[in-house]
């Protein structure tokens, strides 16, 4: 067997490697700073024959979004990305992706959104789109993009759900780090080829997403709702055969670090969470018990392995890069609060919002804010 | 020769039983398309009456696999299902001819939200049929006006008749450099036939505007949508070409009056046997106005004719 490659590449050029690695069929995709390497490396592996794929070079987001969920109706395996703008502006298409159950998979690097304009990343982008029926990952590390597309796409055929894997702008899309790609032949055993139930067919003439009347519409709306809340499961079934497949592993629906005896948790998710890590380090150099809950997977919500992860009468300190306008503070702690009501009356929850628009977030700065909150 | 309306081959793709109302010319055209294309095709449909006719879930009245994308994607969508079948087939993975990808689009899906999506796949050459049925005006949200909708028309949003002209969108896609071109018209089944068949037999983007008389928006009685078809063709307010590989060709009887053999006729009485233009011509600048709907007739065929000479 072929070993493993290990090299250094930036996010955007992991996220490449794994649309490669992913065989996908075809990649509509149109630039905005800073997910446009990802577009331009598929672009070129498709042109050297590197991916045999198309790539669609449309001439905005709704219609890569659009081209996307019609290639995947016609059974391709479909990948594209996008940020910030780009995203909001594919906002219709996602719900007929989801709708539609369309599993197709994007990634949307993480960027603040306009007005006023800013390239650099908070989390607004993704979590605006929290209704949407996606299935979110975010990631922490350039390895974990890899990993999480494969991933993604092996839970979105599955149960026929679109699923976004998230990751911060230029923290992670523009710096390299190291990355493991694992033989073709263990990718290809880990994700099999697309085989979809149903797909537009000329030999089975029939319609997709037709108008409805009530009492389809709702049972159709219901099926999504359920379908979503089973993906957790089979997220945790691909981080464990990815596992035991490659060896390489980011947490499941969530991530933790020196969590089980912690009295203080950090509660982040995407590449602060990983400068976090070294955050809890210095707090307990400083003798404060700390520790981290990520969740990798923000929707659906992993409520039950939150529940169950955080240890007694723990301080949750949710680092929000985003706000959740109309209500004080940010979304995290807002979701997370509403899973922890009456299930874990012990825990006490405190919340800032920071980053916001790529202010940057060291260890020692978040644990400083950490050791602040304990007051708040 | 055009092929005769005897000539048609008999499959049916629009199946009887679906929710249009009769004498609804999308749904006339969309037949003819049928004969055409036959059954080796992919649909795609955009927010329109021929969605609010194809049936109800899960009943479908059009004989093909049917995709309803968003309102704004005809061209985007399009093009990701042919790209789609084109590389699954060179993998193996779809064995037979290819299917047909074509969208059925209204003037709003074409002209207005859905221009954006259907130049960027024309541009790109995607292997598509685009066709739109040209009913000048929203008809599925009650008439509202669309950029398709002529001078001087009532709709819901043009009270007291519209101010400005309609726009040439079928010249605009030939600008495009797209191999295959062309208008066509319900009264004229074989005319449009072929050109169906053209398209079908023509690689990269295709567009086909058919105009679509609409007894709810032009107010006229059902059973008179072929010879209002007609007369717009007859007044010259419709024009019959198609342009391959760039070079327009007239077809009768819009290339008499082209040619100037035959001279259009006067458009008062197309207008006066329709509703939607009542207004105007019961106002007290009916006859300046009248003039002015005669002049943008005017002004398109003697454009149309020069732009014709154009062959390089
Ligand atoms: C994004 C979006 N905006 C508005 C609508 C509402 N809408 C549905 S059909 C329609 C008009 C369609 O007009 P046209 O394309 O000319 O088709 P017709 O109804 O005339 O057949 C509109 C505005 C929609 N479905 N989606
Ligand atoms: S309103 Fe007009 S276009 Fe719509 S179904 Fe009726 S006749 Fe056809
Ligand atoms: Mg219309």
């Amino acid at each position: 067997m072929k070993a493993a490659q290990v090299t250094m590449e930036t996010g955007a050029h992991a996220a490449a490697l794994a649309v490669k690695s992913a065989r996908v069929d075809v990649v509509p995709g149109y630039p905005i700073t800073p997910q446009t390497s990802i577009m331009e490396a598929v672009a070129e592996m498709v042109e050297n024959g590197e991916l045999h794929a198309r790539f669609i070079p449309v001439e905005g987001e709704h219609s890569a979004m659009a081209a996307a969920v019609a290639a995947s109706a016609a059974g391709a395996r479909v990948f594209t990305a996008t940020s910030a703008n780009g995203l909001l502006y594919m906002h219709e298409v996602l719900h007929m992706a989801s709708g539609g159950r369309l599993p197709v998979v994007m990634c949307n690097v993480n960027r603040g959104i306009f007005a006023p304009w800013t390239l650099w990343a908070d989390h607004q982008d993704s979590m605006a789109q929290r209704d949407t029926g996606w299935i979110q990952y975010h990631c922490s590390s350039n390895q974990e993009v890899f990993n999480t597309i494969l991933q993604a796409f092996r839970v979105a055929e599955q149960i026929n759900i679109p699923v976004m894997v998230n990751f911060d702008g230029f923290t992670i899309s523009h710096c390299l780090m190291p990355l493991t790609v694992p033989p073709q032949e263990e990718i290809d055993r880990f994700l099999p080829p697309h085989e979809p139930e149903w797909r537009l067919d000329p030999a089975h003439p029939s319609s997709f997403s037709n108008v409805t009347n009530a009492p389809e519409y709702a049972p159709f709306r219901q099926m999504l709702s359920d379908d979503i809340m089973a993906a957790i499961p089979l997220v945790k079934q691909a981080a464990q055969e990815y596992k035991d497949i490659t060896g390489m592993w980011d947490g499941d629906t969530i991530d933790t670090y020196r969590l089980e005896d912690a009295e203080v948790v950090a509660f982040a998710v995407n590449s602060m969470a990983a400068e976090l890590r070294l955050s809890v380090d210095i707090l307990r150099e400083q003798g404060i018990k700390a520790g981290l809950l990520r969740p990798r997977l923000y929707l659906p919500f992993p409520a039950e392995d939150i529940i169950n992860a955080l240890p007694q009468n723990a301080q949750v300190m949710v680092l929000d890069r985003n706000y959740n306008f109309g209500h004080p503070g940010g979304i995290l702690a807002a979701e997370l609060k509403s899973v922890l009501f009456g299930r874990r009356n012990d825990i006490t929850v405190k919340n800032r919002v920071m980053g916001i628009g790529g202010i940057d977030l060291t260890r020692r700065f978040m644990a400083d804010e950490i050791r602040a909150m304990m007051d708040d | 020769m055009t092929t005769s309306i005897k000539q048609l081959p008999d499959i049916e793709q629009v199946l009887s039983g679906n929710g249009a109302c009769g004498g609804c010319p999308a749904t006339m055209g969309l037949r003819v398309v049928g004969k055409a294309l036959g059954s080796n095709a992919i649909m795609l449909l955009t927010p329109s009456c021929a969605v609010a006719s194809m049936g109800m879930t899960p009943k479908l009245g059009y004989n093909w696999p049917c995709i309803n994308i968003c309102f704004a994607s005809a061209g985007s969508s399009a093009s990701g299902i042919t790209h789609a079948v084109e590389i699954m087939q060179e993998k193996g993975r779809l064995q037979g001819e290819l299917p047909t990808v074509f969208t059925w689009t209204g003037d709003g899906g074409t002209y207005d939200i859905g221009f954006q999506a259907l130049s960027a796949a024309a541009e790109r050459n995607d292997n598509i049929i685009h066709f739109c049925y040209n009913n000048e005006a929203y008809s599925n949200t009650g008439v509202q006006r669309s950029g398709a909708t002529p001078r001087g028309c009532f709709t819901t949003t043009t009270p007291t008749g519209k101010r400005q002209p309609k726009k040439n969108l079928a010249l605009l896609m030939l600008e495009h450099n797209i191999p295959y071109v062309a208008t066509a018209n319900v009264a004229y089944p074989g005319d449009l036939y072929d050109k169906v068949v053209k398209a079908k037999n023509t690689p990269g983007t295709k567009y086909i505007e058919i105009l679509a008389p609409c007894y709810l928006g032009w107010q006229f009685d059902m059973s008179e949508t072929v010879q209002m078809s007609r007369a717009a063709v007859r007044c010259g307010a419709w024009l019959l070409w198609e342009a391959e590989n760039g070079k327009i060709n007239f077809n009768n009887p819009s290339a008499r009056i082209i040619s100037g053999k035959k001279a259009a006729e006067p458009v008062d009485e197309y207008l006066m046997n329709q509703g939607r233009f009542n207004r105007l011509l019961k106002g007290p600048d009916a006859t300046q106005r009248i003039a002015e709907i005669q002049g943008d007739i005017d002004r398109e065929i003697a454009f149309m004719r020069e732009r014709a000479k154009i062959t390089v």
